[in-house]
């Protein structure tokens, strides 16, 4: 098939929704924290966990979106040791997060190991189906790739449009942009700086690892090793390509996800069989790092992103 | 969520001017206990005694010569790609990329000295570091170059390029690289015995990689406590402004200090190649680049700590191997001590710089 044959299939973009859905959930996450002047370099490590834990208590007999909420609950507690260790204490950022990192993701694998000992194959769980949005999915093209989803992905939109409600138009998303990029004057208000950047974080986090449990809860319905493979630090680069603004990351996130998923089908065609499968495979990382190159010039980065504040120094 | 801080309790830090010998190394003692109690309750959780498990990791680890070699073996890659983030994040330039540029100098070993160049190993040996060093410090360049050029985060590029790597090794294992004699396995073909790194002591399994690292780290602590690149590294590290203001070319000097850093970090590859497999596969390193952060920090960034540091995160990786088969605790617990062994160290050394006051 042809490549823009591709592109005007409903199928396609049904995929590209799927694969863009761990991406949307995580990068409200990290975009969270960024505007709130702390990089969450976790994010890797939280969606591993996210999706260990969402996938274990549904396996244990928990409803799904029960299941959602221990991952997003197990994500909020990587996010208080995160945001303790750096906000607070003012700690690097950088060196915290990746710490955060290794910490969730061996601590997901031990865990793996303890539940799991005697296992090859870890077991499969009763994942998310899709669901058709009655009247909606029945539009020609735009129903099909949009309302057949299942409803983890109708809940990642309706986060992405409640964070730019609550960022743009609540005293509590004012505040939270005001930590991330003026803190002194925020503190001069007589709010905690501490407690703005801490709670962003914290709640940051859990939707990071809401994002990794979408892999295991309904994407896939089991638990991989290295099943997250990156796609925390694509999201980092996507809140930069989005310009710390949710609508345009939702964009870069679809985007990204429609070029993963036009490799996909292009490998399967004649010429693609000809290409080794890892240059496709490379694809999402390259297009990382040319979104970042090309998006560094105008990018507006919250100007106390990686900046502790501590009153002491004022 | 209480957003008012007249109403909570708040805390504040306060440097401390001369910090006691009691606080300054109390306070580390203090984080490897804790990271001890950590994993004493993990091992508990896997029904295991930890004061048992504890001692099959010592034991596992320094329990015999054929531990001690194992151990030595294993620190090995670990001091280069330590030295590699301690030098990088010394100047606050973010290399997280060591396992790419790992597998660049592997790379470049394989790529030379499987017969390409049938040289003695007087000569061989020294072309191969050369170009395994040149390899990694390119790696690294273009991470460098589109941070001082265009402003883009190392921390992402350089992340992401582990995996772009890995992805083109695989490439090259399953393509032109691969071995006709290897069964269809991805893996290159052998070194010649020429290319190979002999052995420091005959009949000891312990290579002149090990002989390497210890060199580079003393030759780094050289440039970081002799030279003029070391005191420009420190200052652009401190504060980028007040270097640039001070007449120091604070981009030449980050781009300098990512080709030693990618340059270190290759030679972890070489060492792995030349001394201990012998051909490169696709899991030579079980991510020695990351836990080369680990290293540079407990180190607390200085080259000759990397040394010590490296061999104590050898030690619990080579001493859990061995008690995981033994007390039936998954390895993983030497990942999680190390990973909040490094978390409760940054905080412990900031602790004897600042105190926290009330208000």
């Amino acid at each position: 098939m042809d490549i823009i044959e591709i592109l005007f299939t409903a199928s396609f973009w049904a995929a590209a929704i799927r694969i863009a859905t761990p991406l949307i959930l995580a990068t409200m996450g990290e975009l969270i924290c960024e505007r709130a002047g702390v990089l969450n370099l976790g994010i890797e490590g939280i969606m591993v966990v996210g999706a260990f834990a969402g996938w274990m208590a549904v396996y244990s007999g928990t409803g799904l979106w029960v299941g959602v909420a221990v991952a997003f609950a197990v994500g909020m507690v990587f996010g208080l040791l995160h945001s303790t260790l750096t906000v607070p204490f003012g700690l690097s950022q950088h060196v915290v997060g990746l710490g955060v990192t290794l910490l969730a993701t061996s601590a997901t694998y031990y865990a793996y190991r303890l539940a799991l000992p005697e296992v090859t194959s870890p077991p499969k769980i009763a994942a998310f189906q899709p669901y058709e949005v009655p009247l909606l999915s029945e539009i020609p093209f735009v129903g099909e790739a949009l309302f057949a989803q299942t409803p983890f992905t109708y809940f990642a939109f309706l986060l992405v449009a409640a964070v730019a409600i609550v960022l743009y138009r609540t005293p509590l998303g004012l505040a939270v942009r005001a930590v991330g990029e003026n803190p002194s004057a925020v503190a001069a208000q007589g709010l905690s700086v501490t407690a703005i950047r801490m709670g962003a974080v914290i709640v940051g986090s859990g939707f990071m690892a809401m994002g990794g449990a979408f892999l295991t809860m309904s994407a896939f319905d089991s638990f991989f090793f290295e099943m997250v493979n990156g796609r925390g630090w694509i999201c980092i680069a996507l809140v930069v390509f989005g310009s710390w603004r949710p609508g345009k990351a939702l964009l870069g996130a679809v985007l990204f996800a429609a070029f993963d998923a036009l490799q996909i089908r292009v490998q399967q065609t004649e010429i693609g069989a000809e290409i080794p499968y890892q240059i496709f495979l490379m694809m999402p990382y390259i297009l990382s790092i040319l979104a970042l190159v090309v998006m560094s010039r105008r990018a507006e980065v919250p100007a106390a992103l990686m900046v502790p504040f501590n009153k002491g120094e004022r | 969520m209480n957003l008012c801080a007249k109403k909570g309790v708040t805390m504040r830090l306060e440097p401390i001017e001369n910090p006691t010998v009691l606080r300054k190394l109390g306070l580390p003692a203090a984080a490897l206990a804790a990271t001890f109690l950590v994993a004493s309750l993990l091992a508990m959780a896997a029904g295991a005694n930890p004061f048992s498990v504890f001692g099959l990791i010592l034991k596992g680890a320094f329990g015999s010569k054929f531990a001690v070699l194992e151990t030595l073996n294993r620190a090995t890659p670990l001091i280069f790609t330590g030295l590699a983030v301690a030098i990088a994040f010394r100047a606050k330039f973010w290399n997280i990329g060591a396992e790419a540029q790992l597998y660049a100098g592997a790379l470049v070993t394989v790529v030379l000295g499987t017969g390409f160049l049938q040289w003695p190993a007087f000569a061989i040996l020294p072309v191969l570091i050369l170009f395994a060093v040149l390899a990694g410090a390119i790696v690294l360049l273009v991470p460098a170059l589109l941070k001082t050029r265009f402003g883009v985060d190392e921390v992402v590029t350089t992340l992401l390029f582990n995996f772009i790597f890995l992805l083109f090794i695989s490439m090259l294992l399953e393509g032109p690289l691969k071995d006709p004699m290897g069964m269809g396995w991805p893996k290159s073909a052998r070194l010649i015995p020429d290319a190979r790194l002999p052995r420091i002591v005959d009949g000891l399994r312990l290579h002149w990689g090990f002989g390497l690292a210890l060199i580079s780290a003393v030759m780094i602590w050289i440039i970081q406590t002799r030279s003029t690149l070391g005191y420009e590294m420190r200052a652009v590290g401190l504060n980028k402004e007040a270097a640039a203001f001070a007449g120091i070319p604070v981009n030449r000097v980050l781009v300098k200090t990512a080709l030693l850093s990618g340059g270190l970090a290759a030679l972890a590859g070489f060492s792995e190649v030349a001394g201990l497999k012998g051909s490169l596969t696709l899991d030579l390193s079980p991510g020695f680049g990351y836990t080369g952060i680990i290293v540079a920090m407990l180190a607390l960034l200085n080259p000759l700590g990397v040394v010590v540091a490296a061999l104590f995160v050898a030690g619990i990786f080579v001493g859990a191997d061995s008690m995981s088969r033994a007390a039936d605790v998954p390895t993983y617990l030497a990942d999680i001590m190390l990973a909040s062994a490094l978390l409760m160290m940054v905080l412990a050394i900031m602790l004897t710089r600042f105190r926290v006051v009330r208000g």
